[in-house]
């Protein structure tokens, strides 16, 4: 269970994130949809402790992330998986390079148990025999997937998903959530997924939250967010022009 | 104008709290996890072997520019044999470490910004951190130690290039007699000289790795921020070490 109370985030004079709160369900995927420049990476990145409240509290299964030392958030890090929004897969390496890393820094494995886990991962992804190439070598779709597997390959409890299916085709797109399902079935993780990718999210997350101005408008099921009546969320599933949330 | 004032003022202090926040941890880490062997050999090689021709090719250079120099100057007191004196002296105690160090800069300083800022815009530095992993010892630590050992190497290089460079303009070109240029030369340098330029050297180095990775770590956004960064880290690298290289030389003087 991650826990988020009272969060405060302001960049500048700029107001991110407004008193929200948030529980995310151990072993569950929780969506986290919202329009765009609503904050959601930011509260992604406080999940993990990439960014700071300037108020708040962050437990992630009972355990602050705040105000701890760099030893001890690592150790809370090692629980996390992260796919981000542009993949950001180290790109002087290769994909075998990439994928290996973590086993190679975090775990006593000798070189040849690494190779089975890194094109074990791989495969379970849908790659073969690219593991000797570079990251700008790789479509979208497949940098993506690398992206899957290295966050899967030390078999986190809680993967974050930085909206992993931005800029990708409706086919691809259609694939990597079906990934992210089937990863998660074959690995049980806590899943959180920044995504608007509505209507194809709700097939995916057992959890939607819907983030706007600052606080989470309706956390439920699917169902649930589908048949809200908050006139944001309405809007936002709808995809109209007119209703509380404006384009400026 | 007095908040203008105030909130540069206070920007210009976090700055340089940052700076040496920076510098303070890169030293721990550099005891505590020193970076693989691997690491620190793949910078030596960018930082060192990688910049042996502009090295060699600007030693070389201004060795002949001082032995000409040097000529023209000391045959107006008919003192021409002191040529390898001068020129050894001005390259081992001054320009040996200066010219080494400020060539690095604009070759490896410039590409290690560059490098650590397009990992940081595109969250390669984040991915680290996600994986429990302190980007210090894999992006900085090996940096520092590879400058600090490949600065005094190359300032050795130059030093011995440049005094050959001298030579061959004073001693084939201009006719100085060649034991003298040798003979006098040894006479005059002493250990320490040859100490006071190795100790510049290596705290060339230091600044080299501290302001590149700095400056690489809080790149702003988007190519124009690493654009920045890389001016930057070059003007500011140039300008530490000419000022560093006063109060040092006041003090190994």
């Amino acid at each position: 269970m991650i826990t988020l109370r009272n969060i405060y985030k302001s960049f500048g004079s700029q107001k991110v994130l407004d008193g929200l709160d948030l529980d995310i369900p151990r072993g569950k995927i929780t969506a986290i949809i919202g329009p765009s420049g609503e904050g959601k990476s930011v509260l992604l990145k406080h999940l993990i402790g990439l960014l700071q409240p300037d108020s708040g509290t962050v437990q992630v299964e009972g355990e602050s992330i705040l105000n701890v030392g760099r030893g001890e958030l690592n150790r809370i890090r090692e629980k996390f998986g992260m796919l981000f929004q542009n993949v950001a897969l180290f790109d002087s390496m290769t994909v075998f390079e990439n994928v290996a890393f973590p086993l190679q820094e975090k775990t006593p494995l000798d070189k040849d148990e690494i190779r089975s886990r890194v094109l074990s991962a791989l495969e379970d992804v849908g790659l073969k025999n690219i593991e000797q190439k570079y990251p700008d070598e790789l479509s979208g779709g497949m940098k993506k997937r690398v992206g899957l597997a290295r966050a899967v390959v030390l078999e986190p409890k809680i993967i974050l998903f930085d909206e992993p299916t931005t800029g990708l085709d409706p086919i691809i797109k259609r694939a990597i959530h079906q990934l992210i399902i089937d990863t998660h079935l074959k690995f049980g993780f806590t899943a959180v997924i920044v995504s608007h990718e509505i209507p194809d999210i709700f097939d995916v997350a057992q959890n939607v939250a819907m983030l706007f101005r600052g606080k989470i408008l309706q956390h439920g099921t699917p169902d649930e967010i589908r048949n809200s009546d908050d006139p944001a969320i309405r809007q936002f599933i709808s995809g109209s022009l007119d209703g509380p949330i404006q384009m400026i | 104008m007095v908040r203008v004032l105030g909130r540069t003022t206070i920007t210009i202090v976090q700055d340089l709290g940052k700076t040496g926040w920076f510098l303070a941890y890169s030293f721990y880490m550099m005891f505590r996890h020193p970076g693989s062997l691997l690491h620190i050999l793949k910078q030596m090689r960018f930082i060192g072997t990688k910049s042996l021709f502009v090295i060699v090719l600007t030693a070389g250079f201004t060795g002949m520019v001082l032995g000409l120099q040097g000529y023209y100057t000391l045959a107006k007191f008919g003192s021409e044999g002191m040529l390898g004196t001068a020129v050894a002296l001005s390259l081992i105690r001054e320009l040996g470490p200066v010219l080494a160090a400020l060539m690095v800069t604009g070759r490896a300083g410039s590409a290690i910004t560059a490098e650590i800022g397009i990992m940081r815009i595109t969250e390669q530095i984040d991915a680290l951190e996600t994986m429990a992993l302190d980007p210090f010892k894999y992006l900085v630590t090996p940096k520092f130690v590879a400058a600090m050992i490949s600065l005094p190497l190359l300032c050795a290089i130059f030093d011995v290039i440049g005094i050959y460079g001298g030579w061959l303009v004073g001693v084939k070109l201009l006719g100085v007699n060649p034991g003298a240029y040798f003979y006098e030369m040894e006479k005059a340098v002493v250990w320490r000289d040859v100490f006071s330029g190795f100790a510049k050297s290596f705290s060339f180095g230091i600044i080299i790795a501290w302001i590149g990775c700095y400056k690489g770590y809080y790149a702003g956004h988007g190519a124009e921020g690493v654009s920045k960064a890389t001016t930057e880290s070059v003007v500011l690298t140039s300008v530490i070490i000419l000022v560093w290289d006063y109060f040092l030389t006041s003090v190994l003087l």
